[in-house]
């Protein structure tokens, strides 16, 4: 048990979960309205889609893959929604089911290129980010579609009866828990850490590795798909630009909590945390009055620092082993 | 008695916990051949990596010609002339296997130019000397092991070594490429260099070495000269106690058909191969290192397709290429490659010895860590697997512990048909004898064994029928009663058809 308490207190998880009570704490104390409801309102309504979006991501970066084109599907699907409702479709269930369908061909077909004729996904990726955004355009252009029932549009956001924390959290919460579960408790998760280290080892032992990055390719596009739903309903409106630049965000995410890009290492509750704690970074800036292009930086960097971070941690460890046996004196003959 | 050419005293090494070393001293002289022996995990190949300049001792230290020595990193080594053959192969998948041999000092044209043309020339007379039949412009990327060990050797050879250290460099060899090997190996020895070799097989080390040292749990035990032991007082050395060091296989009533393999080729690495293994039948496929033997039970197993032929388990015919449905079917396969196929490196022995029967050991499709620890366990005893933990990345085990996991993850899968590629490669003497025990015992509760070795005592030792695969065909088939080295040799060299 000491054991555990040892190794689960030196992992990047618990790392970023002390940041976040650094930065809430820090941030409580010296920027004016971070300890307020209203704060948390909005950290909450702007993390639900990169948390939506992050959860597949995840699973997807841990078997060495990686999907680019998530903020476009995110773009397509709110258009296409747009574009249903003023041409006279006003069913919200036939609206998400027909954006989740188009989410699902949207990563089938990364998926494919990827699984079928072994291209890397960074660059097929590359390649749908900007093609699934110019159907976006294709679709609708520069106008807005922007008359949803507030029904819809309040109901999105609504909170949680006698509380301020809208109640989509607990959406996301059974998903972020059913992700976890996937991942960290099934014979599926136990297949994405092995691909992700060694898809040869794999295979020999009887993962199927096409299949299973495909069918998460798909995760990935359906679950981009239903942000981009909340999104439109979020911001009362379907534009081609909707989400531009998310998926900086969310990989972000995913890689400060603690996935290795390489594959095979992280896991959600990490990227849970780092999630939460890019927002309430975000958002504390915003109230500071810290420009904008300013927050571009500090994602940036938090990036960077996720990716060299794990990786320094890792290197000191090693050095601190290798060291510490040399310094008993050797014996000179 | 000369005096040592190169020198070990005092030394010690630990990982963690783990003392791998524990004050061993080696004396390695010119002109003399030393094997190192020792169980699996007694710290052979730590002991390699010291004299390689890939660990530095804890305590302890080097002579070179009397001179103290340190080597604080591979290129140290090099330089002081002690070459390496690695008990694992680590060539560069992406690079040819030229470019390989001579990574990091390839012979130069005017302004720094590599040559290319003396790079292949050079890797072609290596190649020549060892008989090697490999294009030295092909990528390493798709070597079988054996052909990466003898990538390795060649390497190790392409410089004028003073000291020549091979840990298990025949693991994976046949007879005819370990005699060519040996041929190298003396006459380095003869014109005045120090060797090093390591091995399991007893048969090399009394033809190659004229002094044996003897390792158990990183502690030196003793230091003889060839002529004065025998196989069996080596062993008693090794383990502490008395082994058979060899398990023949028993007798036993042979069933039905289990596996069914109908004329399977492959364009360009096997053709018309049809054979059967019966349940309660070890059937051994041998042949020389490149006849396709690893090919053929690959495409069976579903990793790669074939062009034309059909694969039966237990009359039902296997979908090509379909890796799960040939589990799912009772097929199990260890294959040759334990770094690249075999393990996950980076996992625990737990989640290695489980991945194959995640799905069995769940629970409503749920899988806590408890079922699979008590099963990784289970296993890992019955094959005395050693290592600090359950837990413990499996890069971390020794070479031969990584293959007991590697025996392990399959075994516990029960399955009908099981094919096991090189399976005692680098596992010491007692282990094997009870490896071959399993094998024997499996065979008797009615599983079909199929097994590549390039091992002949193994090979005569075990099986009820041989096999002999030449070129990508199948050449012989010949019961046990009348398989002796000769007949399996002949039909492995192609000669006299
Ligand atoms: N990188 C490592 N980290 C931790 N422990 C290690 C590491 N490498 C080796 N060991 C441990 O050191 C011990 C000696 O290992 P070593 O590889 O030297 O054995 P060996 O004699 O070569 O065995 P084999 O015959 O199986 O190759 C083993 O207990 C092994 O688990
Ligand atoms: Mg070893």
């Amino acid at each position: 048990m000491a054991e555990r308490i040892r190794r689960a207190a030196g992992s990047w998880d618990f790392l970023v979960l002390v940041a976040l009570v650094l930065v809430v704490v820090i941030g409580a104390v010296s920027i004016e309205g971070v300890a307020s409801p209203r704060f948390w309102r909005f950290v909450i309504l702007e993390a639900i889609p990169i948390a939506v979006i992050a959860l597949p991501l995840t699973l997807l970066i841990i078997t060495g893959e990686i999907d680019l084109s998530v903020a476009s599907v995110l773009g397509l699907s709110c258009t296409v929604m747009g574009k249903l409702w003023a041409s006279g479709v006003h069913s919200l269930p036939v609206l998400v089911l027909v954006c989740l369908a188009l989410g699902v061909l949207c990563g089938a077909v990364n998926g494919l290129f990827v699984t079928r004729f072994g291209l890397p996904s960074l660059a097929v990726t590359i390649g749908t980010l900007a093609l699934y955004r110019g159907l976006a355009y294709v679709t609708l252009g520069d106008k807005a579609i922007a008359d949803y029932p507030t029904s819809w549009t309040d109901g999105a956001v609504a909170p949680i009866p006698g509380l301020t924390i809208p109640w989509m959290i607990i959406v996301v919460a059974v998903l972020a828990i059913l992700f976890a579960v996937v991942l960290h408790a099934t014979p599926v998760g136990r297949g994405l850490y092995a691909i992700g280290n060694n898809d040869e080892a794999s295979r020999f032992a009887g993962v199927a590795v096409g299949k299973t990055k495909f069918w998460l390719f798909v995760a990935t596009g359906a679950m981009s798909a239903l942000a981009g739903i909340f999104w439109t309903l979020r911001f009362a409106s379907a534009r081609a630009d909707n989400g531009n630049g998310l998926e900086l965000a969310v990989i972000a995410a995913v890689l400060l909590g603690g996935v290795s890009i390489f594959g095979g290492r992280g896991g959600l509750l990490g990227v849970v945390g780092a999630v939460v704690l890019l927002g309430v970074l975000r958002n504390a800036l915003q109230l500071a009055d810290v420009p904008a292009n300013a927050l571009t930086i500090v994602t940036g960097s938090l990036l960077i620092a996720s990716v060299v971070g794990p990786n320094a941690v890792a290197i000191a460890r090693a050095r601190l082993r290798r060291r510490r046996p040399t310094t008993s004196i050797p014996t000179t003959p | 008695m000369s005096t040592a050419l190169l020198g070990l005293d005092g030394v010690s090494k630990s990982y963690g916990a783990v003392a791998a070393l524990r004050d061993v001293r080696l004396e390695l002289r010119a002109g003399e051949a030393h094997a190192l022996v020792g169980e699996n995990g007694a710290g052979k190949s730590t002991l390699v990596k010291i004299l390689a300049g890939v660990h530095q001792p804890d305590t302890g230290v080097l002579t070179f010609d009397g001179k103290p020595l340190v080597l604080g990193n591979p290129a140290d080594a090099r330089a002081a002339g002690i070459a390496v053959i690695y008990q694992e192969p680590t060539l560069f998948p992406d690079l040819t296997v030229a470019e390989n041999i001579f990574m990091g000092r390839q012979p130069r044209r005017s302004l720094g130019r590599i040559d290319h043309a003396a790079v292949r020339a050079r890797t072609r007379d290596l190649f020549d000397r060892l008989g090697v039949a490999l294009d030295p412009d092909r990528p390493a990327r798709g070597l079988s092991i054996a052909d990466q060990q003898l990538v390795e050797i060649a390497k190790a050879l392409s410089f004028d070594a003073r000291v020549l250290v091979m840990d298990e460099p025949t693991a994976a060899l046949s007879g005819v490429e370990v005699e060519r090997l040996f041929g190298v190996a003396r006459s380095l020895r003869d014109s005045g260099a120090a060797v090093l070799f390591i091995s399991h097989r007893f048969d090399e080390i009394f033809a190659l070495c004229q002094t044996i040292t003897v390792l158990r749990d990183g502690q030196w035990v003793s230091t003889d000269a060839a002529a004065d032991l025998t196989v069996d007082r080596v062993v008693r050395r090794m383990v502490g106690r008395e082994v058979s060091s060899l398990f023949p296989k028993q007798d036993t009533k042979v069933r039905d058909v289990r596996l069914d393999v109908r004329g399977l080729s492959l364009a360009g690495w096997f053709q018309d191969v049809s054979f059967t293994v019966r349940g309660g039948e070890i059937v051994a496929l041998a042949g020389l290192v490149g006849a396709g033997r690893s090919e053929v039970v690959r495409a069976i197993f579903g990793i790669d397709r074939y062009d034309a032929g059909e694969v039966h388990v237990d009359g039902r015919r296997l979908r090509a290429g379909d890796t799960d449905a040939a589990i799912a079917a009772g097929l199990a396969l260890v294959p040759e490659d334990r770094r690249q196929q075999g393990l996950v490196m980076e996992l625990s022995v737990e989640r290695n010895q489980t991945l194959p029967r995640r799905w069995k050991l769940s629970t409503a499709g749920l899988l806590t860590g408890k079922a699979e620890r008590a099963a990784a366990r289970t296993w890992s005893e019955r094959l005395q697997v050693k290592t600090s933990s359950l837990r413990a990345p499996v890069s971390t085990l020794s070479g031969g512990n990584q293959q007991k996991v590697v025996l392990a993850k399959w075994l516990a899968t029960e399955p009908g048909v099981l094919i096991v590629d090189e399976p005692t490669r680098g596992i010491d003497v007692g282990t094997k004898a009870e490896v071959h025990r399993l094998l024997s015992a499996l065979a008797a509760d009615g599983v079909a064994v199929l097994m590549v070795s390039s091992e002949l005592p193994e090979v005569l030792g075990m099986a009820d029928r041989v096999l002999v695969m030449h070129e990508g065909r199948l050449t012989a088939d010949i019961p046990r009663a009348s398989a002796d080295e000769e007949s399996v040799m002949q039909a492995a060299t192609g000669v006299g058809r």
